[in-house]
C-alpha cells in the first residue's frame, strides 16, 4: 500500500474532521456556517477520488476521440449536485444567522442558550 | 457545556471517527485504480447514445435527469426559504437605500470600479449564456452558467448603486423567471412522457454529435436550469443586500 494513493481519502477525512471541529468550537454563526462548508467540501474530494483513474482525462469527448481513457463521469455529476446543495444550505443558514442577529442581537452560539420557543 | 469540555468531548469523538474513517478508507481501492463498471460503460455509450460529448452533462441531465430535477427543486425551495426568512418583519421600516455602514461613511464607488464593472457586464453575460448553451458539448451547463449570469447583477451593484440594481432587477420578473425555469424542467419531463413513454425520456432529435443544437433534451434542460439558477441567485443576492441596505434595524426586538 503506497501512502500517496490513499492521500486523497486522508485529505477528505481531514477536511471533514477539521470542518466539524470548527463548527463545534465556533463562537460566531457566520464562522460556523463557513466551517460547515469546509466539512462538506470533504465529500467533493472523496467523490472525485473514488472516480479518479490514473493517466485519464475528463469525461468530455469534444476534442479527444471517443475511447480515450477518462475518469468516472458519475461521481463528477454527483459532485455537481453536491456543490449545488452545499450552496443552498449555506444560503439558508446565512439567512437564519441574519434573523438570529436581528432578533437576539448576537451571533455567538453560546449566548443562544436562553432561546425561547 | 463549557468550551473546554466541549473541545475535549469533540477531540475524543473525532479520534474515534477519524480512526474508523482511516480504517474504512484503507479498504477502498487506491485512488487512480477505478473498478466501477458505470463510469467505464457510460464513457463508452453516452456519446453514441445521446450525441452529447460532455458525458457529465449526459449523466446529470439525462441518465439521472430525475435526480437533477430534485436537485433543482432543492435550490428552488432554498431560495423561497431565504426569501421567507428575510422578508420584511413586523416593526421593520423600509427606508431609502443607504450606501453606508451604520455610523461611518463609506467612500463612494470610484469611477475606475464603475467603468471596469460596466465594461465586464456584457462579456460576463455573454460568457454565461455560452456556458449554459454549450453544456452538452464542453464543460459547463445550466448550474455553472446560471451562476456566471447572476454575477452580472453583482457587477451592476458594484458599479452603480443599489438603486440601479433594483431598477434592472424587477422583482416580479425575476420571481417569475425562477419559477418558469423550475417549471420548464418538469414540462420537458412530461414531454418525454408523452412522446417517448417515460418521464424525461430524451425524445427530441439527437442531431449531429458536436453541434450546438444536438443531444436532444439536454440543451433545453440546461437552458431551463440556467434560467432558474440565474434568477435564484439574483434573488438570493438582492435579499441579502436588502437586509443591509434597505431595511432598518428598528425591528430589533431582543430579549
Amino acid at each position: 500500500m503506497k501512502p500517496l494513493e490513499y492521500l486523497p481519502y486522508l485529505v477528505a477525512a481531514w477536511l471533514f474532521l477539521v470542518g466539524v471541529y470548527g463548527v463545534v468550537t465556533s463562537r460566531n454563526l457566520i464562522h460556523a456556517v463557513t466551517c460547515l462548508a469546509v466539512a462538506q467540501s470533504s465529500t467533493y474530494v472523496l467523490l472525485l477520488a473514488i472516480g479518479f483513474r490514473r493517466d485519464a482525462t475528463a469525461p468530455i469527448f469534444f476534442d479527444v476521440p471517443l475511447g480515450t481513457r477518462a475518469v468516472d463521469p458519475v461521481v463528477a455529476s454527483l459532485a455537481l449536485t453536491d456543490v449545488v446543495v452545499g450552496s443552498t444550505v449555506t444560503a439558508l443558514l446565512l439567512a437564519l444567522a441574519v434573523q438570529i442577529h436581528k432578533r437576539l442581537g448576537t451571533l455567538d452560539p453560546n449566548e443562544l442558550r436562553s432561546m425561547k420557543g | 457545556m463549557r468550551p473546554a469540555t466541549r473541545r475535549r468531548a469533540f477531540l475524543a469523538a473525532a479520534a474515534v471517527v477519524g480512526g474508523l474513517l482511516v480504517w474504512g478508507m484503507g479498504g477502498l481501492p487506491p485512488a487512480g485504480v477505478y473498478n466501477g463498471p458505470y463510469g467505464l460503460v457510460l464513457n463508452q455509450v453516452a456519446v453514441p447514445e445521446r450525441h452529447a460529448t460532455n458525458v457529465v452533462a449526459a449523466v446529470t441531465f439525462d441518465y439521472r435527469g430525475i435526480d437533477t430535477m430534485g436537485e433543482e427543486f432543492i435550490l428552488f425551495a432554498a431560495v423561497v426559504g431565504v426569501a421567507i426568512l428575510l422578508r420584511t418583519m413586523r416593526g421593520e421600516a423600509e427606508h431609502e437605500p443607504e450606501e453606508e455602514v451604520r455610523g461611518r461613511d463609506v467612500p463612494g464607488t470610484s469611477n475606475a470600479v464603475r467603468v471596469a464593472g460596466l465594461a465586464m457586464l456584457g462579456p460576463i453575460v455573454l460568457y454565461g449564456i455560452y456556458v449554459v448553451a454549450h453544456g452538452h458539448l464542453t464543460p459547463g451547463g445550466g448550474f455553472q452558467g446560471g451562476v456566471v449570469l447572476a454575477t452580472g447583477a453583482l457587477l451592476v451593484y458594484l458599479s452603480g448603486e443599489y438603486v440601479t440594481l433594483r431598477r434592472v432587477r424587477p422583482v416580479n420578473a425575476v420571481d417569475r423567471a425562477e419559477a418558469a425555469g423550475a417549471g420548464a424542467y418538469v414540462v420537458i419531463g412530461l414531454f418525454g412522457l408523452v412522446a417517448g413513454g417515460s418521464f424525461l425520456y430524451n425524445a427530441l432529435p439527437l442531431g449531429t454529435t458536436g453541434e450546438l443544437v444536438s443531444a436532444g433534451t439536454i440543451l433545453p434542460i440546461n437552458v431551463a436550469v440556467g434560467l432558474e439558477v440565474a434568477a435564484g441567485f439574483v434573488l438570493l443576492l438582492s435579499e441579502f443586500l436588502e437586509q443591509t441596505l434597505v431595511l432598518g434595524a428598528s425591528g430589533r426586538t431582543g430579549p
